[in-house]
């Protein structure tokens, strides 16, 4: 291995709000390194200035994702070696969000859209009543059950054209959650789901480009269920002017 | 920007558009294929119930489906909202409501009526 091939040349962005400037830190090179990894390793060894966000390091909790080479990625599952570019990778903060500093954003407008799009659960039945049965293999269970391994990455929020022109536009984690919620046989007023996701910011906003769907790194299909909303709605639409 | 009640508005016309637009190319190539003189194309057309239901019909499908699809482009390019975004919308559908009912008046009223 000659030296060159030794160490990473990593582009990281720096400053706070809207301000800032990519700064360039050589990382040594591993046979096994994530995105994480690199970003860990500047923040120990190079700058402890260096601001961003993980939790688990195994793709459960959503917290590390960033721009990686312009992509949206959760960096602790992406191998460095499958994004290097000519030795070099260049890591930013997750778009359409507000910057706090460096790789670490605001993530408030993604929640709060979460909660607007209905996305809060409200039961059907109280403790005292008995547990209604599900049947694993309802067509319904299962159009829920294709959305609820969502990790609140924001990575689809983040790959969002609409998003970047719409700012009021809720999004496609936010959608697909509400979509999950519309099939969930144990969510107490799903025409409420409805009536929130077609506002202004609603369901009706996307333009089917899939972005969501290409980058979700849990394989979603927030795409679809926003397709179904659009459905759903259409349909209810329809039948209140009969 | 694109409300359910807008939403199902471009997509309604849209439906409304798709067969008309296929009848219009249709009338297109038949007129042109057959020869026809303006003078010929006119008396078919001047008087007749079905051409101004046809072309009318056509001309408010558009109306309403292009001020929709520009309003969601302003929008999103340029940032556009509220009063100035609604205005727009609804000058674009109004004037091209007005240019289209001008050419279907000159084309399917009667002669000598306005």
């Amino acid at each position: 291995m000659t030296a060159q091939n030794d160490t990473l040349e990593v582009s990281v962005w720096r400053g706070s709000g809207v301000a800032g400037q990519f700064e360039t830190f050589e990382v040594p090179a591993q046979d096994n390194q994530t995105i994480l990894d690199v970003v860990s390793w500047i923040q120990h060894y190079a700058d402890a200035t260096l601001t961003y966000r993980f939790a688990c390091r195994v793709g459960m909790c959503g917290s590390c994702a960033m721009m990686v080479n312009g992509r949206p990625r959760w960096t602790c599952r992406t191998h460095v070696k499958k994004v290097l570019n000519g030795g070099k990778v260049e890591i930013g903060p997750l778009r359409n969000l507000p910057i706090i500093k460096d790789l670490a954003v605001d993530m408030d407008p993604f929640f709060d859209k979460w909660v607007a799009a209905g996305g809060v659960h409200t039961p059907s039945a109280s403790r005292a009543d008995p547990i209604p049965a599900i049947d694993p293999g309802d067509h319904s269970r299962q159009v829920a059950s294709a959305g609820i391994e969502c990790i609140n990455c924001s990575v689809c929020y983040a790959a969002c054209d609409t998003v970047a022109g719409n700012p009021e536009y809720l999004g496609p984690a936010a959608l697909q959650r509400a979509w999950t919620l519309y099939n969930d046989a144990k969510h107490e007023d799903r025409t409420d789901i409805l009536a929130a996701v077609s506002g202004a910011g609603g369901c009706h906003n996307c333009h089917s480009m899939g972005s969501c769907t290409v980058y979700c790194p849990n394989d979603l299909d927030p795409m679809s269920a926003i397709a179904g909303l659009k459905r759903e709605t259409a349909r209810g639409f329809l039948r209140r002017r009969k | 920007m694109l409300d359910l009640r807008l939403y199902m508005l471009q997509r309604i016309t849209a439906l409304i558009m798709a067969p008309l637009t296929l009848g219009h190319i249709a009338v297109i190539i038949y007129a042109v294929q057959g020869g026809l003189s303006a003078a010929e194309i006119l008396g078919r057309t001047q008087g007749s119930v079905f051409w101004f239901l046809f072309y009318g019909s056509f001309v408010l499908a558009v109306a309403v489906h292009a001020a929709i699809g520009l309003r969601v482009i302003l929008h999103e390019w340029t940032g556009m909202t509220g009063t100035r975004l609604a205005a727009l919308t609804w000058g674009v559908g109004l004037g091209l409501f007005v240019m289209g009912s001008k050419a279907v008046i000159a084309v399917t009223w009667p002669v000598g009526l306005p």
